[in-house]
C-alpha cells in the first residue's frame, strides 16, 4: 500500500552567522493512512525541523532543504511552489504547535484566527465559517464556545489555548495532522486530555497523525509506530509495541530509561544518557551517538552504521546489530517493568 | 481599561502641574529684574517701579504663583516683557498655527512613508531595495536636521529654483521645510518598522498563519503589519516631540514665524513670562499628545487592557 | 566498501561521558564578543574611525599653528588652502583647529552625556529595588511623571540657570536619561532579591547588597555597554541641535553644533563653513551608530540571526 506521506533522505541545513548547521541529515520515514507515527528525540535533534520542512513553513533563508524527496498521496510536494502548497497547508496538513501562547496571534480574536483558515479552504460565508468555528471549539471540549470565540488568546488558560490550536488545526478536516510537542507546555492532566482529543479525532476522521516529542512516556498509548531521531537521523524505527519491548538502539534505551513513572525505579541510575547532543556545526564522522554511548566500539567512531532491517519492520542504525559485534541485551531496567510480560498488555 | 485610562489621566494631570510649578519657581528665583533686562534701555527707577507693579512682580512669590495658576486655569498666560503690550496667548495664537501646520504636514508624510519603507525593506531583505532603504535610514538618522535643511535649500531652491528659499507665504513655501522635518522621522520609522517586521517573521503565530495555508500577502497584511505597528505606537508621542524640537531648527533656517523661533528668542532674551508661557504651553501640548497616544495604544493592543 | 573490520568491534567503555571533548571549545563571553567584533568588518572600520577622530581631537589642536580662538580679520572667510586646511571663519579663525577643539567638546558631551545618566539610573534603580517599600514607590512615581515631562522643559530650565554650555547639556541629558535604566535595574534587583540563596545569605547575616551587586552587574553589563554606545551619538546629536538653535555652546567657545550654527548663517556664500562640521558630525554619528549595532549583535546573538 502506498503510504500517505513518504519522506526519503531529507536533508535540511541552516545558514547561520557561524557557518552551516546540518539540522536534518537524511531522515526517512513513512506515515500510513490512519496511523500515528511518533518521532521522538531530544530537543535539537531535528524533529521539529523535519516536520516544518514537510509543511513548507521553514523560514528560508536561513533554512535550506539540501536534498531528499517528500511525497504526499504520491505527489512530490517538495517541487511544488509556495502558492501551490497553500492548498495543502491547513487543508490536507494541519499543525498543532508546542507553545500555544506564542503560536496564536496575540492581537486577533480567537474567532477570526479560526475563520480565516475555514474561509480560505472551505469557501463558505462568514456566517457559516463562524458556525463551523464554534462547532469546532465545542468538539475540542471547550465550554461556552461562543464566548471563547470572541476572546483574545491571552485571556485564556494554557489548556484552553491548546484546545483552540487543535480546533484551528482540525477545522478543515486535514488528512494528516502534525503535532509538535503539543503537550509540553501543559500540566499532566491537561496532557492526557489533549492527547485524548487527538485520539478521538483520529478515530472520527481517519486522519493520520505525525507527532514529535521528547517524551516517550506520554505517547505510549497513542503511537502506532515510533521513530527515534538523534542528531538529524532516524536511529530506530519500529511499531510501538516492538520498540517498547525490544528496543535495540542504546539511545532508545536511554530515552526509555528517562520515561516518567520510572523515576522511582533504579533504572535511571542503571541506564541514563550522559553528555549533550553533538554540535551540528561539525557533525561527527562515525555514529553521532558514539561519544555518549556506553556500548561504543571502535567501529562506531570510524564509520556511521548502516540500517539493520528486520522482517517485522523494525530497523535500527547501530553497529551492535552487526554479526561481528558482541551480543548486548537491553538493560532490563528500561523495559516497562509493570508490563514486562508482553502478552499481558494486549 | 477604565483603570488604565484613570491612571493615565492622573499621571498627566500631575505632570502638567509639576511642569507649571517647577517652571514658575525656577523662572522667578532667577536673579535680576526681568523688566530691566528686557526693556533694552536704561529705565528710571520710577518707571521701573511702575512696570514692576504693573506686572505684579512686587507681590510675594507665593501670591504671584496663585495668581499665575488662577490665570492659567482661565487659559491666560500673561504678558510678554519683551514685546510690549503683547500677551503670550496672542503670540501663541499667531505662531502656533504656523508650527502646527508644518509639524502636521511632516507627521502626515512620515507616518505612511516610514511604515511603507520599513515593510518594503523587510520583505525585500538582502535585496538592493533593502540596502538602499537601510542606507537611507542610517543616513536619515545620522545627518542633523540643519544639514538636511541646508542641502535641500541649496539644491531645490537656490540651484533648481523649484521652491522658494525661505519665508512662509503659501503652500509652496511649506514644501521644503516639511520635507526637511519629515526626513529624519521617515528614516527613524523605516528602521524601527524594518526591525520589527523582521522579528515578527520569526514569531510562532506567523508560522501558525502559514500553516493555515494563508497566502503570503494575507499573512503580511493581517498578521505581521498590525503586530509590528503596535509597539511603534508609544513611540509616536516621542516622535511628535522630536518633530517639535526639529521644527525649532527648521523655523530658524527657513525664517518661518512659528512658535519655535519665538521660543528660542525668548530664551536668549530672558523674556521670562514668554519662556514660562511657552514652556507651559508646549509642555502641556506634549503631555496631552502622549496621553492620547497611550489611550490609542490601549485601545489597539488588547494585552494592555488587562496587564496594566 | 566498509572500512570497518572485525577487530573494530571491541567496546571502548571509557568513552561514555566523554561527549564534551568533541564539542567546540567554549569561549568566555567577553572573548567571544571580542572575536565577533574583530572579525566584523563594519565593527573594525567604525572603531578605527572613532579612534582616529578621538586622536585628532586630542592631538590636532596641540600641533596646530593656530589657537582655536585666534582671530585675524584680514584673513576672514578664506576657503580651504595649504595654510588653513579647512579655511577660516568670518573673523579669520582657523576652521581645522576649531573643528578639533569642537570635537573635544562634542565628544566629551557625547561620552559623559551617555555614561552619567546610565550610572545614575543604575544607582537609583538599585537603591529603589534593594530597599523597596516607600523609597521604591516614591522613585517609581517620580519616574512615571518624569518620563512625561518633555526634555524641552528640562533643557530650557537648565539653560536659564546654568547658561548654555557643555555642563548644561550633560545635565539635561542626565535628567532625562536616568529613568529608563533605573526602571530596568530596579526590576532586575527586585527579581533577584527573592531568590533562595539571596534570602539564605540574608538569614545568615551576610551582606546581600554586595551579593546582589556582584550577580546583577554581569547581567546588565552587556545592556549597559550597548546603551552607552548608542547614547554617545544621541548626546552628540543633542549638543549639535541645542548649540544650533543657540541654546548650547556659544562662541568663542566652540563645538560641532556651534560651528554648524555659525556655518549655516553664511551657508549660501561660504558653503564650506557648514560643510566641514556638518559632514564630520554626520559621519561620526553614523559611525557610532553602526558600531553600536555591531556591538549589540555581538552581545546578543539572538538578534543577529
Amino acid at each position: 500500500m502506498e503510504p500517505l506521506l513518504n519522506v526519503e533522505d531529507l536533508q535540511v541545513s541552516f545558514q547561520t552567522f557561524a557557518g552551516e548547521v546540518a539540522a536534518v541529515r537524511g531522515v526517512s520515514f513513512q506515515v500510513n493512512k490512519g496511523e500515528t507515527l511518533v518521532i521522538v528525540g531530544e530537543s535539537g535533534g531535528g524533529k521539529s525541523v523535519s516536520m516544518q520542512a514537510i509543511m513548507g513553513i521553514l523560514p528560508m533563508p536561513p533554512a535550506r532543504i539540501k536534498g531528499g524527496r517528500i511525497t504526499y498521496k504520491g505527489e512530490d510536494i517538495l517541487s511544488k511552489s509556495d502558492k501551490e502548497m497553500e492548498k495543502y497547508r491547513g487543508k490536507e496538513f494541519a499543525m498543532i504547535f508546542q507553545d500555544s501562547m506564542t503560536s496564536l496571534n496575540p492581537t486577533m480574536r480567537v474567532g477570526r484566527q479560526m475563520t480565516e483558515g475555514i474561509r480560505k479552504h472551505q469557501k463558505v460565508s462568514a456566517q457559516t465559517a463562524k458556525e463551523i468555528a464554534i462547532d469546532m471549539l465545542r468538539q475540542v471540549g471547550l465550554p461556552n464556545p461562543d464566548k471563547i470565540y470572541k476572546r483574545y488568546p491571552h485571556t485564556l488558560s494554557g489548556g484552553q489555548r491548546q484546545r483552540v490550536m487543535i480546533a484551528i488545526a482540525i477545522s478543515s478536516k486535514p488528512s494528516l495532522l502534525f503535532a509538535d510537542e503539543p503537550t509540553t507546555a501543559l500540566d499532566v492532566t491537561m496532557q492526557a486530555q489533549i492527547l485524548d482529543i487527538m485520539n478521538q479525532l483520529k478515530k472520527d476522521t481517519g486522519a493520520s497523525i505525525l507527532l514529535v516529542t521528547h517524551n516517550l512516556g506520554i505517547v505510549a498509548e497513542m503511537a502506532d509506530r515510533i521513530a527515534v531521531i538523534y542528531a538529524g537521523q532516524i536511529v530506530e524505527t519500529a511499531s510501538a509495541r516492538e520498540l517498547f519491548f525490544h528496543p535495540k538502539h542504546p539511545y532508545t534505551w536511554g530515552l526509555l530509561g528517562a520515561m516518567p513513572g520510572m523515576e522511582t525505579d533504579k533504572s535511571t541510575e542503571l541506564y541514563s544518557i550522559k553528555g549533550t547532543p553533538p554540535d551540528m556545526f561539525c557533525p561527527p564522522i562515525g555514529c553521532a551517538f558514539a561519544p555518549r554511548c556506553a556500548y561504543c566500539m571502535e567501529a562506531c567512531r570510524k564509520e556511521a552504521p548502516e540500517e539493520y532491517r528486520e522482517e517485522n519492520g523494525h530497523s535500527t542504525r547501530c553497529w551492535l546489530l552487526d554479526e561481528r559485534a558482541p551480543k548486548v541485551e537491553a538493560p532490563t531496567a528500561v523495559i516497562p517493568k509493570p508490563l514486562l510480560n508482553e502478552e499481558e498488555v494486549q | 481599561m477604565k483603570k488604565y485610562i484613570l491612571r493615565r489621566v492622573i499621571i498627566s494631570i500631575v505632570t502638567i502641574w509639576l511642569i507649571v510649578t517647577i517652571s514658575f519657581f525656577l523662572v522667578h528665583v532667577l536673579p535680576g529684574n526681568p523688566i530691566a533686562v528686557n526693556s533694552g534701555k536704561i529705565l528710571s527707577t520710577e518707571t521701573l517701579d511702575k512696570l514692576t507693579e504693573y506686572y505684579g512682580l512686587d507681590r510675594p512669590l507665593s501670591e504671584q504663583y496663585l495668581i499665575y495658576m488662577k490665570n492659567l486655569l482661565h487659559g491666560n498666560l500673561g504678558y510678554s516683557y519683551k514685546y510690549a503690550g503683547q500677551t503670550v496667548n496672542g503670540i501663541i495664537a499667531k505662531t502656533f498655527p504656523v508650527s502646527a501646520q508644518l509639524g502636521l504636514q511632516a507627521y502626515l508624510i512620515s507616518i505612511p512613508l516610514g511604515f511603507l519603507f520599513g515593510i518594503i525593506a523587510a520583505k525585500r531583505r538582502g535585496k538592493t531595495v533593502d540596502y538602499l532603504l537601510v542606507g537611507f535610514s542610517a543616513l536619515g538618522v545620522s545627518v542633523p536636521v540643519f544639514i538636511v535643511a541646508a542641502l535641500l535649500q541649496l539644491i531645490f531652491a537656490v540651484e533648481l529654483k523649484w521652491f522658494p528659499v525661505s519665508l512662509w507665504k503659501g503652500f509652496s513655501y511649506t514644501i521644503l521645510p516639511t520635507l526637511t522635518l519629515a526626513l529624519g522621522s521617515i528614516a527613524g520609522r523605516t528602521r524601527s518598522m524594518r526591525t520589527l517586521m523582521l522579528e515578527i517573521v520569526n514569531e510562532d503565530y506567523v508560522k501558525t498563519a502559514k500553516a493555515k495555508g494563508l497566502s503570503k500577502a494575507v499573512i503580511v497584511w493581517r498578521h505581521q503589519i498590525k503586530n509590528a505597528v503596535i509597539p511603534m505606537i508609544p513611540m509616536m508621542g516621542m516622535e511628535l516631540v522630536g518633530i517639535l524640537m526639529g521644527s525649532f531648527v527648521v523655523e530658524n533656517i527657513f525664517a518661518i514665524p512659528g512658535i519655535g523661533s519665538y521660543f528660542v528668542t525668548s530664551v536668549q532674551a530672558l523674556d521670562y513670562t514668554m519662556i514660562l508661557g511657552l514652556t507651559v504651553f508646549l509642555g502641556v501640548f506634549v503631555v496631552i499628545a502622549n496621553f492620547i497616544v497611550d489611550i490609542i495604544y490601549g485601545v489597539i493592543d488588547p494585552r494592555i487592557r488587562v496587564t496594566k | 566498501m566498509s572500512i570497518v573490520t572485525k577487530k573494530d568491534f571491541v567496546m571502548v567503555r571509557e568513552s561514555a561521558g566523554a561527549a564534551d571533548s568533541i564539542v567546540r571549545p567554549s569561549e568566555s563571553f567577553v572573548k567571544s564578543v571580542m572575536r565577533k567584533m574583530r572579525t566584523n568588518k563594519a565593527a573594525v572600520v567604525t572603531f578605527s574611525y572613532i579612534i582616529l577622530v578621538t586622536a585628532l581631537a586630542i592631538i590636532a589642536p596641540l600641533v596646530s599653528r593656530y589657537e582655536f580662538d585666534m582671530t585675524n580679520i584680514m584673513d576672514g572667510n578664506k576657503g580651504p588652502s595649504s595654510l588653513h586646511w579647512f579655511g577660516t571663519d568670518a573673523v579669520g579663525r582657523d576652521m581645522w583647529t576649531r573643528i578639533w577643539v569642537g570635537a573635544r567638546v562634542s565628544l566629551t558631551i557625547g561620552l559623559f552625556g551617555s555614561i552619567i545618566p546610565e550610572i545614575l539610573g543604575i544607582i537609583i534603580g538599585g537603591i529603589a529595588g534593594y530597599f523597596g517599600g516607600v523609597i521604591d514607590s516614591v522613585t517609581m512615581r517620580i519616574i512615571d511623571v518624569g518620563v512625561c515631562i518633555p526634555s524641552l522643559v528640562y533643557i530650557t530650565m537648565l539653560m536659564l540657570f546654568l547658561g548654555g554650555g557643555p555642563v548644561t547639556i550633560i545635565a539635561a541629558l542626565a535628567m532625562v536619561g536616568w529613568m529608563g535604566p533605573a526602571r530596568n535595574v530596579r526590576g532586575r534587583v527586585m527579581q533577584f532579591k527573592n531568590r533562595e540563596f539571596v534570602l539564605a545569605t540574608k538569614t545568615l547575616g551576610g551582606s546581600t547588597g554586595r551579593l546582589i551587586f556582584k550577580n546583577i552587574m554581569p547581567n546588565i553589563m552587556g545592556q549597559l555597554v550597548v546603551n552607552i554606545t548608542s547614547g554617545i551619538p544621541a548626546a552628540i546629536f543633542m549638543e549639535a541641535y541645542l548649540s544650533f538653535i543657540g541654546m548650547g555652546v556659544q562662541s568663542p567657545m566652540t563645538s560641532w553644533g556651534q560651528l554648524s550654527q555659525a556655518g549655516a548663517a553664511v551657508f549660501r556664500i561660504y558653503p564650506y563653513q557648514l560643510l566641514f562640521p556638518g559632514v564630520i558630525i554626520s559621519v561620526t554619528i553614523l559611525m557610532f551608530y553602526i558600531f553600536g549595532n555591531c556591538l549589540r549583535d555581538a552581545l546578543d546573538p539572538k538578534l543577529s540571526n
